[in-house]
């Protein structure tokens, strides 16, 4: 059998692994992006605040530090030329208490010892007229000008396509489960038999970061699942709040936040709780009233009943303290990118950039890919102007068709999503892509229809769409 | 492109059919019914059970058959249709923007305008289920638009929670089709749907009717393997002790309706906080002069009969409207 | 002689109906209906206690047309104890388009002498 070798295999499509094969993809070098799931963005990536973090809360001095701060400044960079949903709405860290106020002041000195631009502590007054809802009781904040929301999918979808446009190779349900050596290349088997070698494995494997590790002889660190749960309230209380609102840290995290979201909802979360099931994403209603509880502390005015839909991530704990990156002392041919805990999503970009540079630094010789270009455009039909929407109606008739009718989102833009490189492939996909079925009737309506147009562009019988791949089928495979 | 007509109706379903028909019997000439879908008639047309048009016709007839019975006295007028259009939205002097694949976004200008987008389902987020979320989870009403428009079943073990009348209808249909129904549960002490379909859509079939009874969690990874349900009291709270894990493969949600206001609340139409849908004054007239509500838009009905009896009178309002601001 | 109580499914209204009937030559009669408020419950309440029957709606393969299923419905009610006898049929079936609503789809659906007509076009 012909194995194909690569210099690099990413193990992982979630925002590091993306972000690294994103980097990598400006290099001639031969890179793959292995995924164990249908889709990239399945992990921590798909589930959480979606916060692009000023870089405040790490000690400085730590990777964490650096490369959120320095992950910050790509994001507000690279987001309109890869067009990556993302508006730099400002973070509050708001005191309640005498306690609080120290904290925010401590926040305050990290931030500017991590070289976070556009800090500001706020007044009690400042603070209520910028944020009206927010609890009677409130001191003054922290407020954080660099912070903002984006798409957490997109901040993979995005670099991943780019990616696989500038020459990396994205393989799907390869979920790695055996390795053996093969002189210099390490083979990667994958439970259905599949084979592939690379030189170097780059371990982003998240919460399953340990297991990749172990196989290479690596139990140098042990990953830990917290799973956090969150809700997303319709998009008409999108006012409640303006700015990301957190309560100080505590110490499973940065507490619990009412924020808008990129697409204008609210979200509130997460809850923080260790569990022993690394896939364990159940919400829980012990977890959504935490969160509501906790929320309310903010936002006294915050409900459950504007609820439109509640879920669970899981965020990958490494117990270090700090971003764990770099060669393995076991194995040479390793490369670990691991414990990527917040604010790992803001620090994708920043973690691409550092893997390679310490690659380099290895004797790597990377030259570049004279070809690479990371332009990428997404039709966002509802935003565009009556004149832009006609002209792209009359290039292709589909952005015509509305489909999801709560979000505003056309067969169009759903054909794209899928035909797009590192494209949707499942009901979930899509729905993460473009919004179909995010909105308040949740798919109700667009749902048999997205199916079809899956079916359509992928070339499948209607009956073999899935919800997010393996066998989370939709229908019976039989016709009535 | 730019359009003007005298009455302007948002939705083919039976409201905005019937609204339609009864603004043109009353002079009215110049009258566009807009359409999302491809074909008009609304969701009448997935309801392929009979039970429809007793009160209006004096015969028992399908959802098909009653919405064609509608479409053939419109296609008998000379009132407009645009399908496979979309509203995007209305503004309160009734600019409605649409669009569609041939026209692009099409700005028209109406004298009045008819609200009669129907309603939608409630879903699992907003009863806020714990547990995880596998694919199988469906509202009856998509479920009934792949069992009766795509030939497709969502599964074969299947479990209902909540009993309005399209989940009990949706039982019969799926038992039809070969799948088991282990049961329906009903949080509240009594069902929501009508007798009548308690009788032949669960009695004739042996499915079991369990009341004050939810689901209180979702189990299964990627499609759904179970549920666990449990008795409520009488705040609706469950009742420690009385869970029981019930195998399903497919879970349908009938859980209640409501009517679709979006683009009546960009138009600043007040909204009744009970019924979700717009506070009209005598005549369907919602608080904006000059647009008018119908059908589950308005309020969400039990037959389709009363909403053809509600929707002439608004198209009669509406009608009336016109001529008084042209007279 | 027997009472039994019928929910009437012909409309929303749902009256519950008593039937006394009884085994008159071997033969299943009803003697008295009671509280039905209309004559079509009266026909409904009698044939529940003697032969029940239900109109069944379902759909066919539809061939060459806009949809991939064409809805259907027995002409008339059919024997309760042979709907899936008929939805064995009507599963099997498989029509061309065009069709037009009231089409005979299947004469004499599982030998009941009801016919599946077409409830839509297509």
């Amino acid at each position: 059998m012909n194995i194909t070798q690569f210099d690099f295999a990413v193990i992982g499509a979630g925002v590091s692994g993306s972000w690294i094969a994103y980097e990598l993809s400006k290099y001639t070098a031969k890179t793959c992006l292995i995924e164990k799931e249908n889709d990239v963005a399945m992990g921590a990536t798909k589930a959480n605040s979606a916060i692009i973090h000023a870089g405040y809360d790490p000690v400085p001095g730590t990777l964490m530090a650096k490369l959120n701060v320095r992950g910050n400044e790509l994001v507000r960079a690279l987001h309109k030329k890869m067009d990556i949903p993302f508006r730099q709405i400002g973070s509050f860290v708001i005191a309640l208490t005498d306690e609080d106020e120290i904290k925010i002041r401590e926040l305050y000195e990290r931030g500017l010892k991590n070289g976070v631009e556009g800090l500001r502590i706020l007044t009690k007054e400042e603070t209520l007229s910028l944020e009206p809802n927010l609890s009677p009781e409130v001191r003054g904040a922290l407020f954080a000008e660099t912070a903002g929301v984006c798409s957490s999918f997109e901040m993979s979808c995005a670099p991943a396509e780019v990616a696989e446009n500038n020459g990396v190779e994205l393989i799907r349900n390869f979920s790695v489960t055996g390795i053996s050596r093969d002189g210099e290349y390490s083979v990667l088997v994958s439970s259905d038999g599949r084979k592939i070698s690379a030189r170097t494995v780059i371990n982003a494997a998240g919460v399953h970061a340990d297991e990749i590790a172990a196989l290479f002889g690596d139990t140098s660190f042990k990953m830990t699942a917290r799973r956090g749960e969150y809700s997303i309230l319709d998009n008409s209380c999108g006012n409640l709040v303006h700015h990301v609102i957190f309560q100080p840290p505590v110490k499973y995290g940065k507490g619990i936040l009412v924020s808008q979201t990129v697409d204008g909802n609210i979200i509130v979360g997460p809850t923080a709780e260790n569990i022993d099931d690394k896939e364990d994403k159940a919400t829980t209603t012990e977890g959504q009233k935490t969160a509501f509880d906790g929320a309310r502390r903010s936002v006294p005015s915050v409900s459950e009943r504007d609820v439109i839909t509640s879920f669970s991530g899981i965020r990958p704990i490494g117990g270090k303290g700090d971003f764990i990156i770099g060669f393995s002392d076991a194995d040479k041919n390793l490369f670990n990118v691991a414990g990527i805990e917040s604010p790992g999503l803001t620090a994708g970009p920043a973690i691409g950039e550092y893997v390679v540079e310490k690659i380099a630094e290895n004797g790597f010789v990377f030259n570049k890919n004279p070809d690479f270009d990371n332009t990428r455009k997404v039709i966002r039909f509802k935003d565009l102007s009556d004149d832009d929407k006609n002209a792209i109606i009359a290039e292709n008739p589909l952005y015509g068709r509305v489909i999801c009718r709560c979000e505003t989102v056309t067969e169009g833009e759903i054909a794209d999503s899928i035909n797009r490189g590192a494209g949707a492939r499942d009901m979930d996909g899509v729905k993460r892509r473009v919004r179909a079925g995010m909105g308040r009737c949740q798919g109700g309506f667009c749902g048999p229809k997205v199916m079809e147009i899956l079916a359509r562009e992928l070339k499948i019988p209607m009956s073999e769409v899935t919800k997010f791949g393996g066998c989370s089928r939709m229908t019976e495979k039989e016709e009535i | 492109m730019k359009m003007n007509v005298d009455v302007a109706v948002i939705g083919g379903g039976p409201a905005g059919l019937a609204a339609a028909i009864e603004c043109r019997k009353n002079g009215v000439e110049n009258i566009l019914v807009i359409e999302r879908d491809r074909q008009l008639g609304g969701i009448l047309n997935q309801c392929i059970h009979p039970g429809f048009g007793l009160h209006v016709f004096g015969e028992e007839l399908t959802g098909p058959e009653y919405a064609q019975r509608y479409i053939n006295m419109l296609s008998e007028t000379d009132v407009k249709t645009l399908t496979d259009t979309m509203v995007l939205s209305l503004s309160p002097d009734r600019v409605i923007r649409a669009v569609n694949t041939t026209l692009g976004v099409v700005e028209i200008h109406a004298k009045a305008v008819i609200l009669a987008m129907g309603c939608r389902e409630r879903t699992r987020g907003m009863l806020r289920i714990p547990g995880t979320r596998p694919s199988g989870i469906y509202t009856a009403g998509t479920a009934q638009r792949l069992v009766n428009i795509e030939g497709l079943m969502p599964g074969k073990n299947t479990v209902i929670l909540g009993s309005g009348d399209i989940g009990l209808i949706m039982a019969r249909r799926m038992t039809l089709e070969g799948a088991k129904v282990s049961g329906v549960y009903e949080i509240m002490p009594k069902s929501g749907g009508l007798k009548r379909n308690i009788v032949q859509c669960l009695n004739d079939f042996g499915i079991p009717l369990h009341l004050s009874r939810t689901a209180v969690e979702i189990h299964g990874r990627e499609r759904i393997e179970g549920i666990t349900v449990a008795s409520v009291d009488e705040n609706l709270a469950p009742i420690k002790g009385t869970e029981e894990y019930v195998e399903c493969d497919t879970l349908l949600l009938s859980v209640g309706l409501i009517p679709e206001n979006e683009l009546s609340r960009g138009a600043g139409i007040l909204i009744d906080p009970k019924t979700k849908g717009p506070v009209c004054e005598t005549g369907f007239e919602t608080s904006v002069p000059g647009i008018f509500a119908c059908g589950n838009v308005f309020k969400v009905y039990d037959l389709v009969d009363n909403v053809t009896k509600d929707s002439v009178l608004a198209g009669k309002s509406a009608a009336e409207y016109v001529k008084n601001k042209t007279a | 002689m027997q009472t039994t109580k019928v929910t009437c499914v012909i409309c929303p209204v749902g009256c519950t109906i008593e039937v006394d009937h009884e085994k008159i030559d071997g033969k299943e009669t009803v003697i008295e209906v009671r509280n039905n408020k209309c004559p079509r419950g009266y026909k409904y309440a009698s044939a529940e206690v003697i032969n029940p029957e239900r109109v069944l709606t379902s759909t066919v393969r539809l061939v060459g047309g806009s949809a991939a299923r064409l809805s259907v419905k027995s002409e008339r009610p059919v024997p309760k104890t042979s709907l899936f006898d008929c939805m064995k049929e009507i599963r099997k079936t498989s029509v061309a388009s065009p069709v037009k609503m009231g089409d005979v789809i299947i004469e004499n659906v599982a030998g009941t002498g009801v016919n599946i007509v077409a409830t839509h076009n297509g």
